[in-house]
């Protein structure tokens, strides 16, 4: 008989009351159960980092949770960034520098960036590449990420 | 569905998770998942239960005083490396923790998730040895305390019983004035290491190396304290001679191989790094004698 307990979770500030057999990962939930298919899944083993996610305001890899273990957790998933159809300036600085192709590696990019900005609201070069280093993308050699992280930052310490 | 079923337990005290240890059969315990969780979502493992031991807060702690840091089991490797007290007392730790997987990663796992994992090159174990670190292990039956040496008993495998869970690690502080090092070879940036290695020294007023310790992982199942090294360094001077000959007694030591990386490449790698690592080690402690 499945194991299932219910859960409560704040998932890009909506509150949702859910039923979930506790195998299910934190991935699988927001994309099968929530609908949220922003969350991307790429290797399910937490090597490429597309799905990460905050969970209390913390970059995690959704692979590597459970859903049961978020029970009266704060999640934000690459959906709540843009609000009301307007990309946010860390979006625009992607469109904007060529930080994406395939766009498969970009949610979980932009969740860590995210993160990232927040504490380093302007970090080197280096500094966002070491950031960086959790999630894999086959397409832009980076370059392009990394210029629209610094364009990004920049942007918001000047008020854009 | 990635891993297989299994009942959900969520302890919320320690006296909780044990008497679930010690009542269940093919039960798993869960720290930060960073390495059950992989191996859940590919079956590797498949317990019938799994104790998360997430809701339990008095496994998560960092304690410092004068002569150690003690480590909760379920520290995040996160907050270990944003604490400012772990930093100034104890740095080779905080230099360590850079290397341990990313952001995303650290930010979920525990030292204690690490230590029971054992990767033979994860930094944590490295810096747990390096230091003469006990880890303290909870049953029902009795609380016991053991070394490294004791701990890994084999590749990737611990002495725990079925019953049994690491609870805190005590890592005794090294001098202030000793010079640290932690430098590791990976293929890319938060893989484990092929070979990693750390340094601990301090100098003599006439600047001769003192109490030199020496670790290095990736050779053997689990890391260990090159004792052949510090006894040769003991009273040498720091210069690049004695690094050197240091570094030809690693390429020296016994080394493991597999499918990917052979036996003569991580002894070379053992060389170069241990030489990397005095070098770095015997600058800071120069540096801090004359700070």
């Amino acid at each position: 008989m499945p194991d299932v307990r219910t859960i409560a979770v704040v998932v890009n500030g909506i509150p949702y009351r859910r039923d979930v057999e506790t195998r299910t990962t934190l991935a699988d939930f927001l994309r099968h159960e929530l609908r949220l298919t922003g969350t991307h899944v790429g290797c399910e083993h937490g090597v490429c980092g597309a799905c990460t996610v905050l969970v209390g305001g913390r970059s995690a890899r959704a692979c590597l949770m459970l859903a049961v273990q978020c029970d009266g957790e704060e999640i934000a998933t690459v959906e709540s960034l843009a609000t009301e159809g307007r990309l946010n300036p860390l979006q625009q600085a992607f469109q904007d520098c060529h930080g994406l192709q395939c766009g498969f590696c970009t949610p979980g990019v932009l969740m860590t960036l995210t993160e990232f900005l927040r504490e380093h609201p302007d970090p080197s070069e280096a500094d966002v590449r070491e950031a960086l280093t959790g999630n894999l993308c086959r397409c832009t050699g980076y370059q392009g990420i990394v210029d629209a992280a610094l364009a990004a930052a920049k942007r918001v310490r000047e008020g854009a | 569905m990635k891993p297989a079923p299994f009942t959900y337990h969520d302890p919320r005290s320690v006296s909780e998770a044990l008497d679930l240890l010690a009542a269940l059969d093919n039960a798993r315990v869960l720290a930060g998942g960073q390495s059950l969780m992989p191996m859940m979502n590919f079956r590797y493992a498949m317990p019938d239960h799994v104790i998360d031991l997430n809701r339990i807060a008095a496994l998560s702690y960092l304690r410092c005083d004068d002569e150690a840091l003690r480590c909760g089991a379920m520290t995040r490797q996160r907050d270990i490396e944003l604490s400012a007290e772990v930093k100034g007392r104890v740095p080779i730790l905080h230099e360590a923790l850079a290397h341990v997987g990313h952001r995303q990663t650290r930010n979920r796992g525990t030292i204690g998730g690490s230590l029971c994992h054992l990767d033979p090159s994860a930094e944590l174990v490295n810096v747990t040895a390096l230091l003469d670190g006990t880890l303290h292990i909870a049953s029902r039956r009795e609380v016991r305390n053991v070394s490294i040496g004791e701990f890994a008993v084999a590749y990737m495998t611990t002495c725990l019983e079925p019953d049994e869970m690491l609870a805190a690690v005590t890592l005794p502080l090294p001098p202030r004035s000793d010079g640290y090092a932690f430098v590791e070879f990976a293929r890319r940036r938060g893989d484990f290491a092929i070979v990693a290695c750390s340094v601990l020294l301090g100098l003599e007023s006439n600047g001769a190396i003192t109490r030199p310790r020496i670790a290095i992982s990736g050779l053997g199942h689990a890391p260990a304290r090159a004792h052949a090294i510090e006894r040769a360094l003991e009273g040498e001077q720091p210069a690049a001679s004695a690094f050197k000959a240091a570094a030809a007694v690693a390429a020296q030591l016994d080394a493991m191989e597999d499918a990917y990386v052979s036996a003569a490449y991580r002894r070379h790698l053992a060389r170069v790094l241990t030489y990397r690592a005095l070098e770095q080690a015997a600058r800071r402690a120069t540096e801090a004698a004359h700070a």
